[in-house]
C-alpha cells in the first residue's frame, strides 16, 4: 500500500473495492493497541514454539537462533503467550 | 496431549494465509481458530466469508489479511455463494477453460451466519451435495454488532438482548445442537474442534478438505470481549470447555460418531463459568441444573458413538 489509510481517496480504490495486494494488513500497525508487552527470560526458553502456535495475531516469528519473539509492530499484548508458555519464559509488563 | 504440543509445535507448517495486522480484539480466540484453520488450506483454496467478526476484522478497505482468493458475502448466503463457485469451477474445467486441478471451496461463517441467518442456504447446499467445506466459528452470540443473543448462546448466559436481572436468568433457551442438524443431512464429514487443541483442529480441516462432498466443521471460539473474560484466557477456557463437557470434541464420518477426546471424569462446571462475566449471576442451584443437562448430553453422545460404531462393525 503506497498511501496510508488517511491519505487515500475514493479515486484510489479499484472498482468493487478489490484489494490487489493480498495480505497487506501487515502494513497496518496494531502494536499501539498494546497496554502490556511480553518480556522474555530466554535462558529458560525450550524453543518449543507453543507461543507462536497460540498467538491470535500470528506475529511471533522465529529468530535465526531459534527463539520465538513477538513482533512489536503487530503484538497487541493479550498475554496468551505468557499464560501458555510451558517454561514460564514470558512475563507481561506494563507498557511505558 | 500437552507434551505432544510442546515438542511438535515448532514444526507446524509456516504457511500463513492469514496475515497479521488484522483488527481482531486483544486475545481473540476466534481469529486464532481462523488462523489455525487457514494454515491447513493449500494455495488452491477459495475462501467465502460471511459477514461477521471474521469478515470485518480481516477486510477493512484498503486492507485485506487474506493471502488467498477471498470473497465477502452477506450473512445469509455464504453457503449459496460457495456452491455457486464450486459449480462454476466444475463447468469451467469441463470446458477446459481452466487447468484440471483440485480447487477447494471453503465457506466461513460465525455462529449467527450459520445457526440463525444462513441455515437455509447451508441446508440447501448440503442437500444438493456440493463439494464444499463449511466452517462455523461459534463464539455463542453476535459479538460483532454488540453481543446480542443468537441461538448458539448457552442457557444462562447474559447478553445485551438477554440481560440477567431480578426476573431473568439471562438466555432462557438451550444452545442449538448444530452439528447434529448437519449430521441429519447425511453428509460425509461433520466435526467439532477447538483452537486449544490445534493439531486436532488442523487434522480435521485437512480431512474435511479432502472429503469428496459437503463437510461441516464447528469450531468453538472463545470471545474475551463478549464473554467478559481476561484477554489471556482464550486457550484455557477452550480447554476447560472440552474438559467440563460443555463442548465435546467429536467427528462423524458417514454417520459413524467418534469421540476425539473422551473424558473419563468431567471437571466441575464452575471451573469454566467462574472466569466469565456472562455467567457470574448464576447461583449454585442453577449451575448444578445446567451441569446435569450437560452431563446427560455427554452421556448421550458417548452412547451414540458406541451404537454407531457397533453398527459399523456388523
Amino acid at each position: 500500500m503506497a498511501k496510508s489509510e488517511n491519505e487515500l481517496t475514493w479515486q484510489d480504490l479499484e472498482p468493487g473495492c478489490i484489494v490487489t495486494t493480498p495480505g497487506n494488513t501487515t502494513d497496518y500497525k496494531t502494536g499501539d493497541w498494546r497496554s502490556q508487552r511480553p518480556k522474555y527470560n530466554l535462558e529458560r526458553c525450550l524453543k518449543c514454539g507453543v507461543c507462536a502456535l497460540f498467538c491470535p495475531e500470528g506475529c511471533i516469528n522465529k529468530t535465526p537462533k531459534g527463539y520465538f519473539i513477538a513482533n512489536p509492530y503487530h503484538c497487541k499484548g493479550c498475554g496468551i503467550c505468557a499464560k501458555e508458555c510451558p517454561a514460564y519464559v514470558i512475563t507481561m509488563e506494563e507498557e511505558s | 496431549m500437552e507434551d505432544y504440543n510442546i515438542f511438535a509445535s515448532r514444526v507446524v507448517t509456516k504457511n500463513e494465509p492469514l496475515a497479521p495486522g488484522h483488527r481482531a480484539c486483544i486475545g481473540c480466540g476466534e481469529v486464532l481458530a481462523m488462523r489455525l484453520a487457514a494454515k491447513a488450506f493449500n494455495k488452491n483454496t477459495i475462501v467465502v466469508n460471511a459477514t461477521g467478526c471474521m469478515e470485518i476484522i480481516a477486510s477493512q478497505v484498503p486492507y485485506n489479511s487474506w493471502r488467498l482468493p477471498w470473497i465477502h458475502t452477506l450473512f445469509e448466503n455464504a453457503a449459496a455463494v460457495a456452491s455457486g463457485i464450486e459449480s462454476a469451477i466444475k463447468v469451467l474445467s469441463r470446458k477446459n477453460r481452466i487447468p484440471e486441478e483440485e480447487i477447494h471451496v471453503v465457506a466461513l461463517g460465525g455462529d449467527g451466519a450459520t445457526v440463525d441467518i444462513g441455515i437455509q442456504a447451508l441446508s440447501g447446499a448440503f442437500e444438493r451435495g456440493h463439494n464444499i467445506t463449511y466452517i462455523c466459528f461459534d463464539n455463542e452470540a453476535y459479538m460483532n454488532t454488540g453481543i446480542q443473543r443468537s441461538s448458539a448462546t448457552p442457557f444462562g448466559a447474559s447478553t445485551t438482548t438477554s440481560p440477567a436481572g431480578k426476573k431473568s436468568i439471562g438466555q432462557s433457551t438451550w444452545k442449538k445442537d448444530t452439528p447434529s442438524i448437519m449430521v441429519a443431512h447425511n453428509i460425509p464429514y461433520v466435526a467439532t474442534a477447538c483452537p486449544s487443541y490445534p493439531f486436532d483442529l488442523m487434522e480435521k480441516i485437512e480431512k474435511a478438505l479432502s472429503t469428496n462432498g459437503p463437510s461441516y466443521i464447528h469450531i468453538f471460539s472463545v470471545c474475551p470481549t463478549g464473554w467478559r473474560t481476561k484477554s489471556d484466557l482464550a486457550i484455557r477456557l477452550g480447554r476447560l470447555a472440552v474438559e467440563t463437557g460443555v463442548f465435546p470434541l467429536y467427528e462423524v464420518e458417514n454417520g459413524v460418531y467418534k469421540m476425539n477426546k473422551i473424558e473419563t471424569e468431567l471437571k466441575p462446571l464452575s471451573l469454566y463459568t467462574k472466569p466469565q462475566g456472562r455467567f457470574k449471576h448464576l447461583n449454585d442451584d442453577q449451575l448444578s441444573a445446567i451441569e446435569a443437562r450437560i452431563h446427560s448430553e455427554y452421556e448421550a453422545l458417548k452412547e451414540k458413538c458406541e451404537l454407531t460404531q457397533v453398527r459399523e462393525d456388523m
